[in-house]
């Protein structure tokens, strides 16, 4: 099996843009930038706008993307700069791409109109046909459109080998990362581009979470003091994009890894009290992980979060243990990559040798990557 | 022989479901598809009043509560891998490897938004605040579940006990040659010795409809439903919605020699390619239709010449099916003007995510039964297209090797080769 090193990270959120700015956030220990007010009584993670420009040349093309699709575009022209591939068109037309993606953003206001108007038409049916055939924009479909963000990313910066897009929550951005992973270790493929992007700041993202009653709705708290006061999760806007490949591509090429993935584990089970520990420090083992640091996708939902916990001070006594999303928010399908970002980093800085990052799911859906030394 | 041309384990298909507006099970479907039978019809499952086009290729007769597109396509994936599973002689509820489902992507639909927007009890003017605030209140909690994108996946792998996590993936309209590609990559890679891999779409709904209209890609040949499909015609003038499920038990072919199962066909290359040049539009040359040919083939270790059929993607848009003939005739050449390429989508319309699986399916029967299914509604040649469409009628055919085009926005390009046997 052949070594896959992380070459490229692209990450951006409510800390800020690039890594050094999650890396400086992350030492601070300050709380994540959380706005309170503009969907109150549910605390968002608004992302730090970015200068779209720099990543996303043409305007037509940023008028085509949603915001989610705007920054996962984004985070994807920061990973590939970070690689040292950005200008390499050879290099990126045979570049694969593995996206973790949700999807939707909708027309608020026609929602909300088309909603008043049901309640008295005549015949909702035939309302709902023909507002929405009047008032929908052609282009919104494509903008909300799942493997569109795939197809944005390969329009915008040519990574063309061939896209799939995974779906399906926190499970789909660890699934990314190892099916990325087992492909270039098999000697399927040399490259990926693998990531996700998720915008909070939208109250249909919202409405799904509080439906199942997952929302955090007080001021700010870590992730870990949530579950002591009924738990729950606060949705951070952000993505996260990796350049991932063999260790022999990277160096016939002469690019400097971050770390090194030594592996990804994922799985899911029919939960219960004390489940999701025990599938945790399975997952370790298999990895064999001996971290210092613990990059955990802890969501702050109650039981699993306090479960994860002890899991993770048994596993790993001596390690520092960060919660992903108290600096960034609970970004769902980027919050694996992410946290392999963090960790990659770190290792990179000298500062970690041995990192675990997990995903457990706010619903379902546990696991893990060990990220080590590029060695 | 276990393994390929370029030793990797070679991968066996041991069971094959399929539900369609033409019948539920292979053998009706098929039955159907070879007799020219078409699924297509007036949409009777909601007001089509206001709409351009109120044809698709619905499946009305399987029932699910709440009526929904996550739930019609859990049902429609079930049911094909019951079937599928079945035949393999595998456990019904053990199975022994991964699972890698298409589905479509999903969100909350009108019925369940205004269900919302009532229990909010607003009078005035509805807006997210008050539906937000309708949601709290803990009596809607089963649509969460419902509503997010790994659920679909989630209840399939926990009815036919799958093993690991499951792939839910979106290749757009390739989405099931995908999850069949991701399925024989794992096998491949040693990783399991078995996959089950789905395409599934019940997703003939108002907006979805809409979505597709107001990009101007389905027909509005309204009059005579099941002539609207109508693939390399000069006439034809968008696809047909239609919804569907295939399953596929793929096998490391080496293991169910072992086991004794009956070995129906294998998967025997998989060809990819991304177009960056639109969203929704192909690259004029066409090198990425044409690449994703040519590494499947590449992949499958055979020639041009070796390929006895194409089951096209064929959606009858006169983008996809004008791109589709170039391509292949840049691959195949003359040859071109005597291999026959029919479109399954002429009489199941185009069921999107699951078109590929769909497809997966009929290309292999085709090589099982000696029999290639037609294209329906070829009554005006389009001159730019001069193939050997199979019009109108079934053809009987020794069929050794079949390659499956699946194409779809966003620049997916995805290519699957099947055979009796290995070459």
């Amino acid at each position: 099996m052949r070594d896959v090193v992380v070459t490229g990270i692209g990450l951006i959120s409510c800390a800020g843009e690039g890594v050094e700015a999650h890396l400086a956030a992350l030492k601070s220990g300050a709380a994540p930038r959380t706005d309170i007010e503009t969907f109150a009584p549910y605390p968002v993670h608004p992302v730090a706008q970015p200068d779209y420009d720099k990543q996303i040349a043409k305007k037509a093309d940023q008028r085509q993307m949603e915001p989610w699709q705007k920054l996962g575009c984004f985070a994807a022209g920061l990973a590939l700069e970070s690689a040292g591939v950005k200008d390499d068109a050879d290099l990126k037309s045979r570049m694969h791409l593995v996206v973790a993606a949700g999807g939707g953003e909708r027309d608020y206001a026609v929602d909300g109109q088309i909603l008043t108007g049901l309640r008295s038409a005549d015949n909702p049916g035939v309302f709902l046909n023909e507002r929405l055939m009047s008032d929908l924009r052609p282009t919104l479909f494509l903008a909300q459109l799942s493997n569109l963000l795939a197809g944005n990313i390969s329009i915008v910066h040519g990574v063309t080998g061939a896209s799939r897009t995974f779906m399906g929550e926190e499970s789909s951005g660890i699934d990314a990362l190892r099916v990325a992973q087992a492909r270039i270790a098999s000697g399927q493929n040399d490259i990926f581009l693998v990531g996700g992007a998720y915008n909070a700041e939208r109250p249909d993202a919202l409405l799904i979470y509080e439906m199942g009653g997952f929302l955090w709705k007080k001021p700010h708290r870590p992730v870990w003091d949530r579950p002591a006061d009924g738990g729950g999760l606060i949705l951070g806007s952000g993505a996260c994009f990796l350049v991932l490949e063999s260790r022999e591509h990277a160096t016939a090429r002469g690019a400097t890894a971050f770390a090194a993935i030594t592996g990804v584990t994922s799985d899911r089970h029919r939960r219960n009290a004390g489940s999701v520990g025990e599938k945790l420090r399975a997952q370790a083992a298999v990895l064999g992980a001996k971290p210092d640091v613990v990059l955990s996708g802890a969501t702050g939902v109650k039981g699993i979060t306090e479960d994860e916990q002890a899991a993770l001070k048994a596993l790993a006594p001596n390690a520092a243990i960060h919660a992903t999303a108290d600096l960034i928010g609970h970004t769902m399908e980027a919050q694996a990559p992410a946290g392999v970002a963090l960790a990659a980093a770190l290792i990179a800085k000298g500062e970690a040798s041995d990192a675990l990052v997990t995903s457990v799911g706010h619903w379902r859906g546990e696991g893990a990557v060990r990220v080590t030394k590029a060695g | 022989m276990a393994y390929d041309k370029h030793g990797r384990p070679l991968v066996a298909v041991t069971g094959m479901g399929v539900v369609t507006s033409i019948g539920q099970g292979k053998n009706d479907t098929w039955a159907a598809l070879t007799a020219g039978k078409s699924g297509i019809r007036r949409i009777s499952r909601f007001p089509v009043e206001g709409l351009r086009t109120t044809i698709a290729g619905t499946i009305d007769d399987v029932k699910v509560d709440p009526f929904c597109a996550p739930m019609l396509s859990e049902r429609l994936a079930v049911l094909a891998a019951e079937e599928a599973i079945g035949q393999s002689g595998l456990a019904l509820n053990d199975f022994p490897g991964a699972l890698f489902i298409a589905v479509p992507p999903v969100e909350m639909e009108w019925p369940q938004r205004e269900a919302l927007a009532k229990a909010s009890g607003q009078p005035g003017d509805v807006t997210y605040a008050d539906v937000l605030k309708a949601a709290s209140g803990g009596q809607f909690k089963a649509w969460h579940d419902l509503f997010i994108f790994g659920t679909v996946a989630d209840r399939v792998a926990d009815t036919f006990g799958t093993k690991g996590s499951p792939i839910s993936l979106s290749t757009a309209c390739s989405s099931g040659a995908t999850a069949i590609q991701l399925g024989v990559e794992a096998i491949r890679r040693g990783e399991t010795n078995a996959a089950l891999c789905i395409g599934t779409d019940g997703s003939v709904n108002p907006e979805s409809l809409i979505r597709f209209s107001l990009l101007s890609a389905l027909s509005t040949q309204n009059d005579v439903p099941d002539g609207a499909s109508k693939p390399f015609s000069k006439n034809r003038d968008g696809f047909v919605m239609g919804e569907g499920g295939a399953a596929l038990v793929l096998e490391n072919a080496e293991s169910a020699k072992a086991r004794g199962a009956k070995i129906l066909g294998y998967v025997l290359g998989c060809g990819e390619k991304g177009d960056g040049f639109h969203r929704t539009r192909s690259s004029p040359d066409g090198m990425p239709g044409i690449t994703a040919i040519r590494e499947a083939l590449a992949d499958a270790g055979l020639s041009p010449d070796d390929i006895g059929y194409i089951n096209a993607h064929g959606t009858s848009t006169p983008e996809n099916d004008k791109m589709e003939a170039s391509s292949c005739t840049s691959v195949f050449g003359e040859r071109m003007a005597s291999l026959p390429i029919s479109s399954n989508k002429s009489m199941i319309g185009h069921t999107l995510t699951a078109a590929g699986a769909v497809e997966a399916v009929m290309s292999l029967l085709t090589i099982g039964e000696g029999r290639i299914p037609p294209t329906i509604n070829y009554a005006v040649p389009d001159p730019a297209i001069p193939l050997d469409v199979v019009p109108n009628v079934a053809r009987d055919a020794r069929v050794d090797f079949v390659l499956s085009n699946s194409f779809g926005f966003g620049g997916q390009n995805t290519c699957l080769v099947f055979g009796a046997e290995p070459k």
